[in-house]
């Protein structure tokens, strides 16, 4: 589990070995504050959806889960898609009615997350992973919290990098989204030296 | 709407308001399956097919969804048309359905479909909204067929699976394969892309 989790953080970091989240990624990461608020948000929601979505692929999605010979994975996309757009939809929803203070400054973001490829990407990856590193609802909890926190640790990297560069000459084509994606590919590089890595 | 607005709205998603390096929009697919051109070309065709229809339905829908529900609508109707793409991806063409992985299902949630939605589709007639669709995916598959052209080039030194540098005794640079250098290579993208257009540059 140890392993699993090191691994989704640093060595498969959501960001840097498979670009999930790539536009909330470059378009919130202007300011470190953020940049905490969305990784903190989207951390959450994936610790809660990737067990929801194991649950659902492991007794009603996988073939002959249902009774013999029904194979219902092809339906996997949309019913994922479905469970995270509710679960925003709930989590906006009882945040706003509990704690408007939290609503006040998470509020912009939930609506975002839905559409994030961060959180869709977790859940299908867990979905190629079961029955080999995945095998129980723990295994798929502390994926979820380690795919999370390795797409928050990214965007306030970058951010806190952005931040500086605001005081930098940058060539005046290169500005904004251009310096953004060579920053990313160099934290990138530097991200490979912990590919290998077992625990 | 006449044939020049309608050729306009064509080829301004080509280059000048290209939703990847100008909109920032539906990058993590664009990076990840750029490693060879076979797949960038596969997927490029996936989401315009994707997008001509969401934005095709979408628009026949938009006097009869209330705006409150219109996400979830926006979300059943993409999701179903990429359960199709990926069965006939994996009916036809499995060695590239298992290249492309997770990338298939996570048309869905690619800000390109959605923007152009939600931008276009539910404020426009029909077939104005299909050509959008269909504009908006060859931007996005320009770009692809691009950065895949430059990686498999120098990764791997061929182009669909051609031998082209071998023969000049080319040594294959494998950094090129790995993710990081597909962000490079966008970001030089948006560069020259920038350096052209002087309007876009950021002040």
């Amino acid at each position: 589990m140890l392993n699993l989790f090191i691994n989704s953080v640093f060595i498969e970091n959501m960001v840097f070995a498979y670009f999930f989240g790539m536009c909330s990624y470059i378009a919130v990461s202007k300011s470190v504050k953020t940049a905490l608020g969305l990784g903190a948000a989207v951390t959450f929601v994936q610790v809660m959806t990737v067990p929801l979505n194991y649950l659902l692929n492991q007794y009603v999605l996988s073939p002959n889960a249902l009774g013999e010979g029904v194979d219902l994975s092809f339906l996997s996309f949309i019913l994922f898609i479905a469970v995270i757009a509710a679960f925003v939809q709930l989590v906006e929803m009882i945040v706003e009615k509990f704690s408007p203070s939290l609503y006040n400054q998470l509020g912009i973001f939930l609506p975002l997350i839905a559409v994030n490829c961060a959180i869709m990407g977790g859940s299908l990856f867990m979905q190629q992973m079961v029955g080999t590193e995945i095998n129980s609802v723990g295994d798929s909890i502390v994926y979820g919290l380690g795919s999370g926190i390795g797409w928050w640790l990214a965007i306030v990297m970058m951010a806190a990098i952005r931040e500086k560069i605001e005081y930098s000459h940058v060539p005046a084509a290169l500005k904004g989204p251009g310096i953004a994606f060579i920053i990313t590919g160099l934290m990138g590089i530097a991200f490979m030296i912990f590919s290998g890595i077992q625990l | 709407m006449s044939i020049m607005k309608l050729s306009k709205n064509f080829t301004n998603p080509l280059a000048a308001n290209n939703p990847v390096i100008v909109q920032i929009l539906g990058i993590c697919s664009a990076l990840a399956v750029t490693v060879k051109l076979e797949p960038a070309f596969v997927m490029g065709i996936s989401v315009t097919f994707v997008c001509a229809f969401a934005n095709l339905i979408m628009s026949l829908l938009r006097t009869g969804v209330p705006s409150r529900i219109r996400i979830i609508v926006q979300l059943v109707v993409i999701a179903t048309l990429v359960i199709v793409v990926d069965q006939f991806l994996r009916a036809f063409m499995y060695d590239v359905s298992k290249q492309l992985s997770v990338y298939v299902g996570l048309i869905i949630t690619n800000c390109i479909v959605m923007g152009r939605v939600e931008a276009f589709a539910l404020g426009n007639k029909p077939w104005d909204a299909f050509v959008d669709g269909i504009a908006n995916g060859f931007g996005y598959a320009f770009i692809l067929v691009l950065v895949a052209f430059f990686r498999e080039l120098f990764g791997s030194g061929t182009l669909f699976g051609f031998d082209v540098l071998a023969c000049f005794g080319y040594v294959n640079n494998s950094l090129m394969l790995f993710p990081p250098m597909a962000l490079i290579i966008v970001g030089v993208i948006i560069w020259v892309h920038r350096s052209i257009n002087k309007d876009l540059q950021e002040k």
